[in-house]
């Protein structure tokens, strides 16, 4: 069920933690499946699954180069989907490090005399 | 493993938007931090503006309204719902309605606290009415417009096929 949801909805494609680590390797320009293995830590079999989940939304493109295939990400149609998750994440850091202000006082009060 | 001081969000399903972040501090401040309304006031507008309104009526049928003016604009920014459950330093399950596009419907909200070694887990599973609901809130923070993104994603999509 779940699996179905995430190769159907764009959101939950990009979303995905390791997905985005797999495009955040592929920002700096294409690269081979192996490359990306390296980068993100995971097994091939893994890559290329979430490669195919991001293909089947228009996230990553691929093309041959001789027996090699290069993936690249799909800047344009993917800038407003990972800025938005960025941008709410980002609101939700900055808010959780203000509580972690909030926490360190309610700390220093608890332990005050 | 994640930054555990970086808020993490995902979105475990197609009407769902899960926050996830650690904290410092034994459950009981967390808890203190998320329902008093003085406190609120000083890390939920994120550095984005003032809050103007923290109203936490923390019981079951009891309602909140959280409203800031954002410093950049100056426009209001507000939210109220619905405390449905609430179990103290465990959980809280509320209602969330955004009041700058009310038709997205309520959104149910569950804030869960876990504690292990000192260290408190926060968890907030956003569970829209919808995928409509959940793409509503989306586009509500999306500069450049959600029907736009969505169109050039579907037809790269094509170009691949």
């Amino acid at each position: 069920m779940a699996r179905a949801a995430t190769t159907t909805d764009v959101f939950n494609a990009i979303a995905e933690p390791r997905r985005r680590a797999i495009l955040d390797a592929l920002a700096a320009g294409e690269r081979p499946v192996g490359e990306l293995v390296d980068a993100v830590g995971l097994a091939q079999p893994q890559v290329s699954k979430h490669l195919r989940v991001l293909r089947e939304v228009g996230a990553v493109s691929v093309r041959e180069l001789g027996r090699q295939r290069l993936y690249r990400v799909n800047g344009p149609a993917l800038r407003p989907v990972h800025d938005w998750i960025r941008d709410y994440e980002q609101l939700w850091s900055d808010r959780f490090d203000a509580l972690d202000d909030v926490l360190d006082d309610l700390k220093r009060e608890g332990a005050a005399p | 493993m994640m930054d555990t001081h970086t808020a993490t969000v995902t979105l475990p399903a197609d009407d769902q938007i899960l926050i996830e972040r650690e904290f410092d501090a034994p459950k009981e401040l967390v808890w203190q931090a998320f329902t008093t309304p003085e406190l609120v006031r000083r890390w939920w507008h994120a550095g984005r503006g003032e809050m103007t309104v923290a109203e936490i009526d923390l019981r079951p049928g009891g309602s909140w309204r959280y409203a800031m003016t954002a410093a950049n604009g100056g426009f209001e920014v507000a939210f109220h719902g619905e405390y449905r459950e609430v179990v103290p330093y465990e959980r809280i399950v509320s209602t969330e309605v955004f009041e700058g596009a009310p038709e997205a419907g309520a959104a149910v909200n569950t804030m869960t606290l876990d504690e292990r070694d000192g260290r408190t887990r926060l968890t907030i599973l956003v569970h829209h009415a919808s995928k409509t609901a959940r793409d509503m809130h989306i586009a509500s923070g999306m500069e450049d417009g959600l029907q736009d993104a969505l169109d050039l994603l579907e037809q790269t999509a094509a170009s691949l096929r």
